[in-house]
């Protein structure tokens, strides 16, 4: 019983990590209908960016704003550089600009940083605590991503900005006649997608340890998590990224060789598509002629 | 009066083809106009040309500014608002997230502005919660025109805003429309399937026929040509 609840909380820590990741996908889903696939590797590079960092002797949470803030300004580059030519191509053009992207960052970061495996500190001590059931690493990555799922709430429902971005992901054309930038939004909505992406890579690299291909796995996980939520709604990332950390790190306990953890995650994208295509919080928009 | 807005020998374009041949329209300061035609004439086209969301050729001038050239979200902030086709309401959001989005420019004032448009709809303060697109046609429509407003435009572009709704419920909005216009000083360009209601408010009105304007006057002047009578008052 210890050792099961034990497997569920350290699942839910990785659940927070597939849950950020899920929640970048979410965003840039919402605001161009289009899946990010090089969302795993953006936020690998914004890892390393951070270990340069930290090496250098910048004192942690410097290094998270430092890398975040590097981020946000990346992801607005990307989707203005690559993403915005084939911004009106079929949505399959775009989906291999990002695949194209994958390849790119991955092959760079190998090129830049070896594919050597690379240690990446935790800002968090490593302490058992509640009886052994959590450490307080893992109630730490929990914490931080509580914190950014509080902060994108408060961020897409209080200022101007949220509104506009979602008022330009809904309707850009309506959003143009209220005088938004639309343009402008859709770049918004990158570059915190990335800053949110780099987020989930710096809590997961303590784990994985740091290299060119350590978020493969995760992105997978975070397709999974998002697919689970419904795809279009943050709250269903989360939930999602903590039902599929538990049940991938149950299962892979419990039933098969930890080796296969990674089927789970595809198990459960067929299951979802073939019962709920909808997620748990995906709602259709109520619209009446 | 000198009219606020004005487009000469306006063409525009879907791809390739041309579908405005060169039109001349003209809202005079404070005024409302309408533009009468069959559908696929070209009316929300000028519409949506006025707006930058066509690719046009020739010259559109508002308040002394040219207009042509210019993206939508900069034309929405010289002072237009455009109520498109279908109304444009962003139904994913609540009633008060749309009004607050008309206000987006002016985010200053925007309770103030919220304020006055429950004055004018009553309806959509009861609503303001409600998903916009929950809500009636005609409610949808009050609320297009009330986000529209909260821009706080000089002048308002209407695309039929009685598409789909009950006579009473387009009187009541009519209504609404020309007390908004003498209170508040705003002009009005409207494309209207209704012409004898839109000929009895407007003061200009023009006839447009496959991109081309085949008739132009007095709002009176055409409602008592006996062709346009027969064609399209039908008596």
């Amino acid at each position: 019983m210890h050792q099961l609840l034990q497997q569920i909380f350290s699942g839910l820590a990785s659940g927070a990590i597939y849950a950020s990741l899920a929640l970048a996908l979410v965003m840039i889903y919402r605001a161009t209908d289009l899946v990010n696939f090089a969302q795993g590797e953006m936020a690998m590079f914004s890892t390393y960016i951070a270990w340069t960092l930290v090496n250098a002797d910048v004192p942690f949470w410097a290094a998270f704003a430092v890398t975040l803030a590097a981020s946000f300004a990346a992801g607005m580059a990307i989707e203005r550089i690559v993403i915005r030519p084939v911004e009106s191509s079929p949505v399959l053009a775009a989906v291999v600009v990002t695949i194209g992207l994958l390849l790119i960052l991955n092959a760079s970061a190998g090129w830049i940083y070896s594919y050597t495996l690379q240690e990446f500190p935790s800002p968090f001590p490593d302490r058992p605590v509640f009886g052994a059931l959590m450490t307080t690493r893992d109630l730490g990555v929990i914490a931080v991503t509580l914190v950014m799922l509080a902060m994108l709430a408060a961020f897409f429902r209080f200022t101007a900005t949220g509104l506009a971005m979602r008022a330009a992901a809904q309707n850009p054309e309506s959003a143009r006649l209220c005088g938004i930038r639309v343009g402008r939004m859709l770049a918004i909505g990158w570059g915190m997608a990335a800053a949110i992406g780099a987020t989930a890579g710096i809590m997961v690299a303590p784990v994985l340890f740091l290299d060119p291909n350590m978020m493969s796995g995760v992105l997978l996980y975070a397709f999974t998590a998002a697919l689970l939520g419904g795809i279009t709604s943050p709250t269903g990332a989360v939930v999602g990224g903590l039902i599929v950390g538990v049940t991938e790190n149950v299962v892979g306990t419990y039933l098969i060789a930890s080796q296969l953890k990674l089927t789970v995650a595809l198990v459960l994208i067929i299951l979802v598509l073939v019962f709920r295509p909808n997620g748990l919080f995906g709602t259709a928009i109520v619209r009446r002629v | 009066m000198a009219p606020i807005l004005e487009l000469r020998g306006v063409k525009a374009f879907y791809g390739q083809s041309e579908v405005l041949h060169g039109i001349d329209v003209a809202v005079e300061d404070g005024g409302m106009t309408v533009l009468l035609g069959a559908n696929g004439a070209g009316k929300t086209t000028t519409l949506r040309a006025i707006c930058g969301m066509v690719r046009t050729e020739g010259e559109i001038a508002f308040a002394g500014m040219r207009l042509d050239r210019r993206p939508t979200e900069a034309i929405a902030a010289l002072g237009i608002a455009h109520v498109p086709e279908g109304r444009g309401t962003f139904a994913g959001l609540t009633v008060e997230e749309n009004l607050r989005l008309g206000a987006y420019l002016r985010a200053s004032n925007a309770t103030a502005g919220m304020q006055r448009m429950y004055g004018y709809f009553p309806i959509l303060a009861d609503r303001r919660r409600q998903q916009a697109g929950a809500l009636s046609g005609g409610e949808q429509q009050m609320l297009a025109i009330a986000r529209a407003l909260m821009m706080t435009p000089r002048l308002l572009v209407l695309d039929e805003p009685s598409f789909g709704l009950a006579p009473r419920v387009v009187e009541g909005i009519f209504a609404i429309v020309e007390r908004i216009r003498k209170e508040e000083h705003v002009s009005v360009l409207l494309v209207e399937q209704n012409a004898v209601l839109a000929l009895a408010l407007a003061d200009r009105a023009y006839l447009i026929e496959t991109g081309y304007v085949v008739a132009a006057g007095s709002a009176k002047a055409l409602a008592a040509d006996p062709q346009i009578r027969r064609s399209y008052l039908g008596y």
